[in-house]
């Protein structure tokens, strides 16, 4: 690169974060002047944010774990919805919440060991491969969903002492269930991991030149299996979330679309968990939002409408996004061994 | 210097490997002694790297022995290799282009301090203590992909010697660098030889071999044909044991002479697949009955140049006229049609349609025009003929009209092409890396066919990364640098140096 385009690209990074810092600005103020004007509200709107965000997250974790070694997950919206099939059936039969989530996390596991089986030792293509979890997932839970099956209870939110009294920042991040504060740590966990350990350094090489990797004694394999797998435990909380602490029971095709809104918020992300976070923190509130419009009952407009929020932020994002943020190179291609 | 009396540090005792129909190492025997440059030299195909991955535990020998530093070893990954202080240097580099250089050097034997967590300060320091012994200049924090090349190549050296190599391996290291920069790469081998690092080097170019080597090793083959001292040896003599028969280097032509103007390009402007400018204001102009020769180092627009006069890539800015006719924003099809033989950079690419039959590749440019076709059918026995008639002409191995173009060697896909090409009415030849890794033969007849067109009065455009392809061929010189042509010389005003200066971006 010449100097020049070095120079360009700087002020393209200064660029981005002036916007940043300008749009951050402005969310700040929109936030302390609802909150005078109408606290209750707000602090409804922002605790509904963080928690409708919460399976995008995940499922956006489970997607750049993935992509950042190499392998597409488009099954992720599959592995959610088996998740939360396997872990509402965990809950209904033993009762325990503990080992419904355990078994929500294995049943990702095991598809994410079964996309990788299709991608990285048989050399399918990673479309096709997550296409297959994805119909998979809806037509056996599905076929093996009864009604009448009742849970025996949810996952309750539990406060954080003094720390949920504060105004606002309380009610909103220190009075969540497990899988929400799970959600914030494993936002943390993954970065560090990402970027400065071993497994990162390896993972993300894995990801961007696999035959590098190769010729220092990594197993490029190995490394994408291993991650395709994680992967698909992080959906698989996804999944649990959404029966054993959003909803509390399963419903057909409960997932409704998240799993490939968790894509676009990779993407939006940038292929990075704080990234990934911002942006499912804007379509959580887009979710919120809706959800709390419909309720108020104060627009006019046909509440189909309102609905679409979150899907149309997913369309403008992915149509402004995709293609400016930068893809892991050998993110698709399946490796071969020379 | 003759360093045969040191210790030997690897040696292959009859080494065999066959791969299912090829044999493609025979019995191979090689020693390399401490802190000696061997200079491993042979064509395309002649088995060098499959030696050299042997070597290195990519590949399991099918007889024979593997000696290092006196102890008989079995290599079954690069892992066991490395750890016997065996590194390569691939020809393609295996670095990580959004990775920083220590980020890089350490990938794979990471330093870590408790629980996995990477000691990048001290990475660096151990980067920089490497380059500071064996004067390998580099920035530990400097992202890969903003690094030129050259720069590049002692990333790949300092990830070796950072895994305690003494024993390195070269593959074709000069294949991308300038003559500055192959220089540089020689004063570094030789510092690192003073240190008692052992080197094989394995190359093609002959001038580089005497240049550096202590030693030569001549494969053919997959046999070890003799070894030879640079002292003891010429050009000529190691090019006949390369090759095994008289070889002509020298292209051997007459004086040009220059006509009317066929390629005129003014102030063109072309971006590259990334969207960056890539050519940036080119005038040029190509005559009949002359061979207009570019030089540059690769990566510098020669081949969105190219692109962009044959009708393959958008053209932001400039004009482009074929014997008189705006061709600016012609299809690749209307610039066919006009004379335009095109050569491309990367014959499987864009050169041939790999699984199709020779007959078929052999008339790409022309199969929807009579006798060929007529209206939707195709004439398949006209095509038969018209590819047996140029397989005989230009002597395609194997001479059978219904092969596969995959399965040709090198040398023989791009004969398949030169004779589509050539065997159309042409006024411009417009001929990209035209011998690129293809035996010295080939690139004999290639010469040869390159030349006659132009005495025939077709213009040419020759774009080539090895400089000496250029100064043989062309009648002028054109170099490009940093998208933009920095100077056009008369061949005899275009020295090695010279050029070698202008293709580095100095103003020579």
């Amino acid at each position: 690169m010449t100097t020049a385009a070095m120079a360009k690209a700087k002020s393209r990074g200064d660029y981005v974060r002036i916007v940043g810092l300008i749009f951050g600005g402005i969310v700040l103020l929109g936030i302390i002047y609802g909150y005078i004007t109408n606290p209750v509200t707000t602090t409804a709107v922002l605790a509904s944010t963080l928690r409708q965000s919460t399976p995008l997250v995940l499922g956006a974790l489970c997607g750049l774990i993935g992509e950042r070694s190499g392998i597409i997950n488009i099954g992720i919206e599959g592995q959610m919805l088996m998740a939360a099939f396997i872990a509402f059936l965990a809950n209904v039969y033993t009762g325990n919440l503990f080992v419904a989530v355990l078994a929500g996390l294995a049943t990702g596991a095991v598809l994410g060991g079964f996309l990788a089986f299709m991608s990285v030792t048989l050399k399918m293509d990673q479309i096709i491969g997550g296409t297959v979890i994805n119909i998979l997932a809806l037509g056996l839970t599905s076929f093996f969903y009864q009604t009448g099956l009742t849970t025996q209870g949810k996952l309750q939110a539990i406060a954080l002492g003094p720390l949920a009294e504060i105004p606002l920042i309380g009610p909103v991040f220190f009075d969540n269930p497990p899988i929400t504060y799970a959600t914030l740590i494993l936002v943390m966990v993954v970065h560090y991991v990402l970027f400065y350990t071993r497994w990162g350094l390896r993972t993300r090489a894995v990801g961007e030149h696999p035959s590098a990797a190769d010729t220092v004694g990594i197993n490029v394999y190995k490394m994408r299996y291993i991650n395709v797998i994680i992967g698909g435990s992080i959906a698989g909380l996804a999944g649990a979330y959404l029966t054993l602490e959003a909803v509390g029971s399963f419903e057909r095709a409960m997932t409704n679309g998240r799993g490939f809104v968790a894509l676009a918020v990779m993407i939006f992300g940038k292929y990075t968990p704080f990234g990934a976070w911002g942006a499912a923190l804007l379509f959580g509130f887009a979710v919120a939002l809706q959800t709390q419009l419909q309720f108020s009952g104060r627009l006019e407009i046909p509440h189909q409408f309102i609905g679409m929020l979150p899907y149309v932020l997913t369309i403008v994002v992915l149509a402004g996004f995709v293609g400016r943020t930068r893809v892991p190179a050998a993110v698709g291609k399946p490796y071969e061994k020379e | 210097m003759d360093k045969t009396n040191r210790p030997i540090v690897l040696e292959a005792k009859g080494l065999t490997k066959r791969f299912p129909g090829v044999l493609a190492n025979d019995n191979i025997n090689l020693k390399l002694h401490q802190g000696e440059i061997l200079a491993l030299l042979g064509e395309n195909g002649a088995g060098k790297s499959t030696l050299m991955n042997m070597l290195y535990g990519l590949y399991t020998p099918t007889e024979g022995e593997i000696w290092i530093k006196g102890e008989k070893v079995e290599l079954s990954n690069p892992g066991e290799a490395i750890d016997r202080g065996v590194g390569m240097v691939h020809q393609h580099f295996q670095l990580v282009p959004p990775m920083t250089v220590a980020e890089n050097v350490m990938l794979g034997s990471e330093i870590t301090s408790g629980g996995g967590r990477l000691n990048m300060r001290q990475a660096i320091r151990n980067v920089r203590e490497l380059s500071e012994q064996y004067g390998l200049a580099v920035d530990p924090t400097a992202v890969i992909e903003d690094l030129p090349v050259g720069t590049q190549q002692r990333v790949e050296i300092i990830k070796a010697l950072y895994r305690h190599a003494d024993i390195l391996i070269l593959d074709e290291p000069t294949a991308v660098l300038t003559p500055q920069e192959a220089n540089e790469l020689f004063r570094i081998m030789r510092d690192l030889t003073a240190q008692n690092v052992s080197i094989i080097f394995i190359t093609h170019k002959l001038k580089e071999v005497l240049a550096v080597a202590d030693r030569i090793g001549v494969l053919r083959s997959g046999q070890m044909v003799g070894t030879a001292m640079p002292e003891d040896s010429t050009e000529t003599s190691l090019a006949e044991m390369m090759v095994g028969r008289n070889v002509i280097l020298r292209v051997e032509k007459s004086a040009s002479k220059p006509g009317q103007p066929v390629l005129q390009i003014q102030n063109l402007h072309v971006h590259d697949d990334r969207g960056h400018a890539a050519v940036e204001g080119v005038d040029l102009e190509v005559f009949a009955g002359e061979i207009l020769g570019i030089a540059g180092v690769e990566g510098n627009g020669q081949r969105e140049l190219v692109e962009a006069l044959t009708g393959l890539r958008h053209i932001d800015a400039g004009k482009i006229r074929i014997d008189g006719q705006d061709t600016t924003h012609f299809s690749p099809r209307q610039i066919t049609e006009l004379g335009v033989a095109h050569i491309p950079e990367d014959r499987e690419k864009h050169g041939l349609v790999m699984p199709y039959t020779l007959s078929d590749n052999m008339v790409l440019n022309r199969y929807f025009k009579a006798p060929y076709a007529k209206g939707l059918i195709m004439h398949h026995d006209k095509i038969d003929e018209n590819g047996k008639v140029l397989v005989k002409e230009y002597d395609v191995r194997p001479p059978n009209v219904h092969a596969l173009a995959q399965n040709l060697s090198g040398g023989n896909k791009q004969k398949v092409i030169v004779a589509r090409e050539f065997s159309s009415p042409t006024k411009l030849l417009v001929a990209a890396q035209p011998t690129r890794g293809i035996d010295v033969g080939s690139i004999e007849f290639i010469h040869k066919e390159i030349v006659a067109q132009r005495d025939h009065g077709v213009a040419v455009l020759v774009v080539s990364a090895e400089l000496d392809e250029v100064l043989g061929l062309a009648d002028r010189v054109a170099v490009m640098f940093d998208g933009r042509v920095v100077k056009i010389l008369p061949i005899a005003e275009a020295t090695r140096e010279r050029v070698g200066l202008l293709m580095a971006g100095s103003d020579a």
